[in-house]
């Protein structure tokens, strides 16, 4: 395994969770695919902390951090979706249209 | 060599599972190859040698977002399960995702530090550099899991639905 694998790895994770991003009208899978975004990222750190950091703690610490923000936002948007579908009825984010000018 | 055989069989169930997430017609199933994706990215990280995120990631992120994420899709749209529709924008999407991919891709090919050896560190040494040099953030990443657990808890509070059916909760005066 060297540190170009998980590059590319972490690589082709993003751009399917952007895939998903993109693609996905159900809200709920939306958080999903930023859920594999994230998760690239988050290889792509331990790789660069693994083989490139002196320390060899950095990239870690960053990750966990990345964790935390990533169960916040879950948290959070979860329940604004929740919220959504109680007063629209729907969760599907091209017909959630309220801000929309 | 074995840890190279490892690695393309959890790389490929990481890229397997993750087009399953954002491929398939039933949401159930997207949760469940979330759940395959999560774990195989906790078992990279015990290849590079970084055993506390691997906890991390099956504990929070398989024991908690997951379960998360499935009592959404039970509170919404359970009639919906098996035909859900994606976007008309798809085909542009898949220009979007190849065009980061080809990007991202050879960004990395150009882009050749000179590595040294794969060498993990201990948890020891993790935590006290989370504890010394990053414990400001650390304190604010805390208080923003409470402000988001309980902002979280205010905006899916039930009782509260006057847009829909008009009449006020009987215990909802506080609002």
């Amino acid at each position: 395994m060297t540190l170009l694998m998980m590059e590319l790895l972490s690589g082709a994770l993003f751009a399917i969770g952007l895939y998903g991003v993109l693609a996905r009208r159900n809200a709920v899978l939306v958080l999903m695919a930023i859920e594999l975004m994230l998760n690239a990222v988050n290889i792509n750190l331990i790789g660069y902390a693994a083989f490139l950091d002196p320390g060899r703690v950095l990239g870690q610490v960053l990750a966990i951090f990345v964790i935390t923000i990533a169960a916040a936002e879950v948290g959070l948007a979860l329940a604004i979706i929740l919220r959504v579908y109680r007063n629209r009825g729907t969760v599907n984010v091209d017909e959630i249209n309220l801000m929309k000018w | 060599m074995a840890s190279l055989v490892a690695f393309s069989f959890l790389a490929a169930l990481v890229l397997g599972a993750g087009l399953g997430v954002v491929l398939t017609r039933n949401v159930a199933y997207a949760a469940l190859f979330l759940l395959v994706t999560l774990a195989a990215v906790a078992g990279i990280f015990i290849l590079a040698l970084a055993e506390f995120l691997a906890l991390v990631q099956v504990l929070i992120y398989g024991g908690a977002i997951v379960i998360v994420v499935i009592f959404a899709l039970m509170l919404t749209r359970i009639e919906e399960f098996s035909k859900v529709r994606d976007n008309p924008q798809k085909p542009l999407a898949v220009v979007a995702a190849l065009a980061i991919l080809g990007v991202l891709t050879a960004a990395f090919l150009q882009f050749r530090p000179a590595v040294s050896a794969l060498r993990g560190a201990s948890l020891e040494e993790v935590g006290k550099e989370l504890f010394t040099r990053w414990a400001i953030p650390f304190e604010v990443a805390s208080l923003v899991l409470l402000v988001a657990l309980l902002g979280a808890f205010l905006i899916a509070r039930t009782g509260v639905d006057r847009d829909r059916d008009g009449d006020a909760p009987p215990e909802g005066g506080g609002r």
